[in-house]
């Protein structure tokens, strides 16, 4: 399914990656590059399609906004979260330092 | 022995009725499980003695004379991507292998409150994206008509325990035909609710405007019991539809006069001799009934793949973002926090979740975001809108389930886009939020099982259930070993 025009580049690939936090070993960054721009061509289809005078839909009910009334209510113990916790300290979550010194 | 696996509907039937009891029911279970899953790989996580102390309890109830809910005795299997408290919930993937979740999903709640047994966890395509059970961090779930072809996915654990006897009834999630293209690869019944009418509180979201939870069983009486148990309005989760709740079960063995079923012209191009007769065969069957067939045309549901593939992965990557190993699950070290987070993501997530993140991503990121997600956000108001007018004119349309049975281990793994494919005909319900149910109709050429399904208009699941009850019937009468 390999197209003639690639959708995607390499460059493109690693920055998303750097976006969603992933590391990319380079086979894997061709695998990917090949793949989405595969699958990015398919999507093609839908350029050059007159949309304009539609509206988007995020959702496909309409959506509003839930209120409740403001009462305490039973919520989840903070120590049974915590036992699935990596790391914690002092009933927080513990996390490698933020910066470097 | 002969009667032990019988509906779902009849076994609560007999466990009221002390005709046998609930711990009876659950052992003939039990037993197929430890013959059968070993090979199938169906259950990833199971506790007999949970189960065995709710059969109990239930036995106990029943006993001293006090009610029982509908599910009384039930055994059902759960996908592994709903949560039970206390008890392992993986998605399949290595990022959260270990996590116990603090509370039950709504659904979970609702069954056990029915008297329904958990039987265990099923296994799934990792964060339930995939069509073939394939991409699970504890290896494939086998199709148990042919352990050589996949059960479909990604709730291939669940169709797999549930066309093997291993659980009477089961749960799945349905986010582009996730539980329909495996109940049709494993030739049970499958149902996707309208959006909202099941709470998504404790499914761990995929795509969230998307996902919804709902049954797997052998026959539509079935589906339409447990979704009885699962519907409803839940203030915790805020797209759940405050509604009259309404009898399912209600709208099996009804007759289809007047009816009228339409046929989706658009979709003519990807059948092939197989499907076609299968289709024909189902139309003809409802006309005969009393049903009137007409062709109706939905422009723009051909681009529903593109528009799904781009909207599910782009909701994806928003939503596995809170995997970054700080809050639960799997922690690889690092030497700052985001060491942590990119060594954590990389190691815990397999290929097709990276896949699928990637790609959401790329298409959110500034300069493409019009170009990929704002355009199939429009495409998807094009979609509902022909499907309203469609629904101006039929009460319900049918079309098949899957482009192909069953396929082959290992044969779409390398092509992505092929797998996609699978997804063509289910797709369309999610992205409007509709109903739709998939019941077993006709063979492919290796004689694996195919699918017929109903949609019908937002709200409009009694009819989708009342549909595929009646073809149900016909089906038997015409061919009793379908």
């Amino acid at each position: 399914m390999s197209q003639d025009k690639s959708f995607i580049s390499k460059d493109q690939v690693l920055h998303v990656a750097k976006l969603a936090k992933l590391s990319l070993t380079e086979e894997e960054v061709a695998k990917f590059t090949d793949q989405l721009s595969d699958i990015l061509g398919y999507a093609n289809e839908l350029t050059g399609l007159d949309l304009s005078n539609i509206a988007p839909a995020a959702h496909p009910i309409d959506l509003e906004n839930v209120f409740r009334q403001d009462i305490v209510a039973e919520s989840i113990d903070n120590l049974k979260v915590l036992e699935n916790a990596p790391e914690a300290l002092n009933n927080q979550f513990k996390v490698p330092p933020i910066l470097n010194d | 022995m002969t009667n032990q696996f019988e509906s779902a509907f009849d076994i609560a039937q007999k466990i009221k009725e002390s005709s046998i009891t609930a711990k009876e029911v659950l052992f003939g279970y039990l037993e197929n499980i430890r013959s059968k899953n070993g090979d199938l790989n169906a259950f990833i996580t199971q506790n007999d003695d949970i189960a065995i102390s709710q059969a109990d309890a239930i036995d106990q109830k029943i006993k001293s004379g006090k009610e029982v809910g509908i599910l009384a005795g039930v055994p059902i299997a759960i996908k592994d991507n709903i949560c039970t408290n206390n008890f392992e919930t993986t998605c399949s993937s290595n990022i959260l292998k270990g996590w116990n979740p603090p509370y039950d999903a709504t659904v979970i709640k609702n069954l056990t409150a029915e008297d329904a047994i958990i039987l265990g966890k099923t296994n799934l395509d990792e964060f339930a994206m995939g069509s073939s059970t394939e991409h699970s961090a504890f290896g494939p779930t086998k199709n148990p008509i042919d352990t050589t072809r996949v059960p479909g996915g990604s709730s291939g654990g669940s169709a797999c325990a549930v066309k093997a006897e291993m659980a009477s009834v089961a749960l799945g999630s349905d986010t582009g035909g996730s539980i329909r293209q495996p109940a049709a690869f494993c030739g049970i019944v499958g149902m996707k609710p309208t959006y909202g009418l099941v709470s998504r509180y404790g499914l761990i979201a995929f795509a969230s405007s998307l996902d919804q939870i709902g049954p797997f069983g052998k026959s539509v009486r079935d589906c339409a019991l447990v979704l009885n148990a699962i519907s409803g309005h839940d203030p915790r989760d805020s797209t759940s539809l405050n509604i009259d709740k309404d009898d399912f079960v209600s709208h099996v063995d009804r007759d289809i006069k007047g009816l009228k079923i339409g046929l989706i012209s658009e979709f003519n191009e990807f059948l092939d001799d197989r499907l076609k007769a299968s289709l024909t065969d189902a139309a003809d069957l409802l006309r005969e009934n009393g049903a009137e067939i007409l062709e109706i045309s939905l422009p723009y549901v051909k681009y529903s793949l593109s528009t799904y593939y781009l909207i599910a992965p782009a909701e994806a990557s928003s939503n596995l973002a809170r995997f970054d190993g700080v809050r639960y699950g799997l922690r690889v070290d690092g030497d700052n926090v985001d060491e942590m987070m990119i060594n954590t993501r990389t190691k815990g997530f397999g290929q097709e979740v990276k896949r699928r993140i990637m790609l959401g991503t790329y298409a959110l990121s500034s300069g493409y975001y019009d170009a990929y997600y704002g355009t199939a956000q429009k495409l998807r108001t094009a979609l509902i809108s022909d499907f309203k007018n469609a629904y101006r004119n039929v009460d319900v349309i049918i079309c098949p389930t899957t482009p192909t049975g069953a396929f082959k281990f290992g044969s779409k793994l390398d092509d992505p886009l092929q797998m996609y494919m699978s997804d063509i005909f289910t797709i369309p319900s999610n992205l409007a939020g509709h109903p739709a149910i998939s019941i077993p109709f006709g063979l492919d050429n290796d004689s694996m099982p195919l699918g017929i399904q109903i949609l019908a208009d937002g709200l409009c699941d009694s009819k989708v259930i009342r549909v595929a009850s009646a073809l149900e019937t016909l089906r038997d009468q015409v061919s009793p070993k379908n």
